[in-house]
């Protein structure tokens, strides 16, 4: 079954899916949607260097992303309001990261896969990176869950109850980093950020809890994926994009029965 | 044992001091509440109790093992996080729904439980908060300008509750507020705070401190003063006298 490369551009569809749902639903609750632009629009810059050094591209994206996050957590509260740091951050990383891809000689290197992303060239091996990032996510994720939550709602309401919410918002720049990596084969850099908060704001409008939220959106995703390829597969349409434009679908259409059912009240 | 015990606390942000020298003790069962305006150190100070911001010098002990409750000013979401009351009191410890429902009885809302918590009106949702604080059987509870966004007859009621609830379970409480004028009248002690402790005593004795009318009382020529939530007496009648509902 993995021979066939729709059956594996789906699982590696799924398994970002599933990591980007929980993940984007703090995204979405911290509003850090901006804060995972520009980690992922480093990413590229970490793509550029991993070509120049001849390095793994997980590796790359993954040492670049952290790095941009932590710059970002230090220019905070320096006097620009967190916005414009990041506005600073993820377009000059991008920027820079395609000046610096030029003058990777001697690669033949197809720029648009890591744009728009290239699940249909997705192997074996990427799906095992993938994959194992993907687990490594939801892993984190879960066994924070509750810290998360409590440092969301409230720091001081964490603290009282001993937990250290730098350690959690630690763990979810970590995540966020990770499924970054993961996920540029997949919707590429300029659609990363579509992943995790699309699906988690679809989830929005139906859930009553956390849990139920993360939930929709993990199956959103998921669904989104496989029917984003197939979308491709029948119109000849860019993969990623279209997967996105299935999840923009789940948004609309969820939106309209919540206000129906609101109405209804 | 003291609850809590804070010796020469100063904080500092960068060059900013926002608290110099600050000493004061909790006893078991004691209602404290600091007053202070705007930029007082108020919340440095609470910050500093729970460890959720480093002392630049000084010390905060607590007793062993204390156990907090805390009851925050607001939670930082919006419509953005779906979460039911009931969700969120379970999520500061593993408890059944039985104790959750009985701690919203203590709060006085027993109703809420699974209710959406971003679409509850503001008492409503103090209330949820100090439940939420009460699930961990606290030997102290903080609360953080717990009455504000409430009129004067919620925040009296609230106030009452708080009284209530040290009378039935003897738990210490630490509230501060930036509500100068009223203050709760089951009060053991007020402090007044303006980045050091300006003086601090029974409500009585603050409230005729040269100190405390310097900080509160000038900047309105005297038209405001202490006024304190008291059910035994008749305050003198101002024409802006508040009145607390009974």
């Amino acid at each position: 079954m993995l021979d066939d490369f729709m059956a594996r551009a789906a699982l590696a569809g799924i398994g970002v899916a599933l990591a980007a749902a929980p993940l984007g639903c703090f995204v979405v609750w911290r509003r850090m949607a901006y804060f995972g632009e520009a980690t992922a629009h480093a990413a590229i810059l970490g793509v550029a260097l991993a070509l120049a050094l001849d390095a793994s591209i997980f590796a790359g994206t993954l040492f670049i992303c952290l790095i941009v996050a932590w710059v970002a957590t230090q220019l905070s509260g320096r006097g620009y309001a967190m916005d414009t740091l990041l506005g600073v951050l993820a377009h000059s990383s991008l920027a820079v990261g395609l000046v610096v891809v030029s003058f990777v000689s001697g690669v033949r290197f197809d720029l648009m896969a890591y744009l728009l992303g290239d699940i249909l060239a997705v192997s074996r091996v990427d799906l095992v990176v993938i994959w194992v990032g993907a687990a490594l996510v939801i892993a984190l994720i879960s066994w924070r869950w509750v810290p998360l939550l409590m440092s969301t709602l409230n720091e001081e309401l964490a603290h009282a109850s001993g937990l250290n919410p730098q350690r959690e918002k630690l763990i979810l720049t970590l995540s966020l980093a990770i499924t970054v990596a993961v996920a540029i084969k997949i919707v590429g850099v300029l659609l990363i950020v579509a992943m995790l908060v699309i699906p988690a704001a679809a989830g929005r409008s139906l859930a009553r809890t956390p849990e139920a939220m993360a939930f929709i959106a993990a199956m959103v995703g998921a669904i989104s994926a496989v029917a984003g390829l197939k979308a491709a597969y029948i119109f000849d349409t860019p993969a990623g994009p279209s997967i996105v434009c299935v999840a923009l679908v789940f948004f609309v259409t969820f939106n309209f029965i919540a206000a129906i059912g609101k109405s209804r009240l | 044992m003291k609850l809590v015990s804070v010796e020469n606390l100063s904080v500092a942000y960068g060059a900013n001091s926002v608290l110099c020298e600050v000493t004061l003790e909790i006893d078991q069962g004691e209602i404290v509440t600091v007053v202070g305006p705007n930029g007082s150190g108020k919340t440095s100070l609470f910050r500093a109790i729970i460890g959720a911001t480093q002392p630049t010098k000084g010390n905060v002990h607590l007793k062993p093992d204390l156990k907090i409750g805390y009851v925050p000013q607001r939670l930082n979401f919006d419509a953005t996080l779906p979460i039911t009351v009931e969700r969120f009191m379970r999520l500061t410890g593993n408890v059944p729904r039985q104790s959750c429902i009985s701690a919203l009885e203590v709060a006085g809302v027993p109703e809420l439980l699974k209710h959406q918590m971003p679409k509850l009106s503001g008492g409503q949702f103090q209330r949820v908060l100090l439940a939420g604080a009460l699930l961990r059987c606290p030997e102290i509870l903080l609360l953080d300008e717990a009455t504000q966004g409430l009129d004067q007859p919620g925040s009296a009621a609230f106030y009452r509750q708080i009284e209530a609830l040290r009378r039935d379970t003897g738990c210490a409480v630490l509230m501060i507020s930036h509500d100068l004028h009223v203050v709760m009248s089951a009060s053991d002690r007020v402090i007044c705070l303006n980045g050091h402790i300006c003086c601090e005593g029974t409500p009585e004795t603050v409230a005729s401190a040269p100190e405390y009318k310097e900080l509160f009382g000038a900047g309105t020529d005297g038209a405001l003063a202490l006024y304190r939530h008291n059910h035994d007496h008749i305050h003198h009648q101002t024409i802006n006298s508040p009145e607390v509902a009974e």
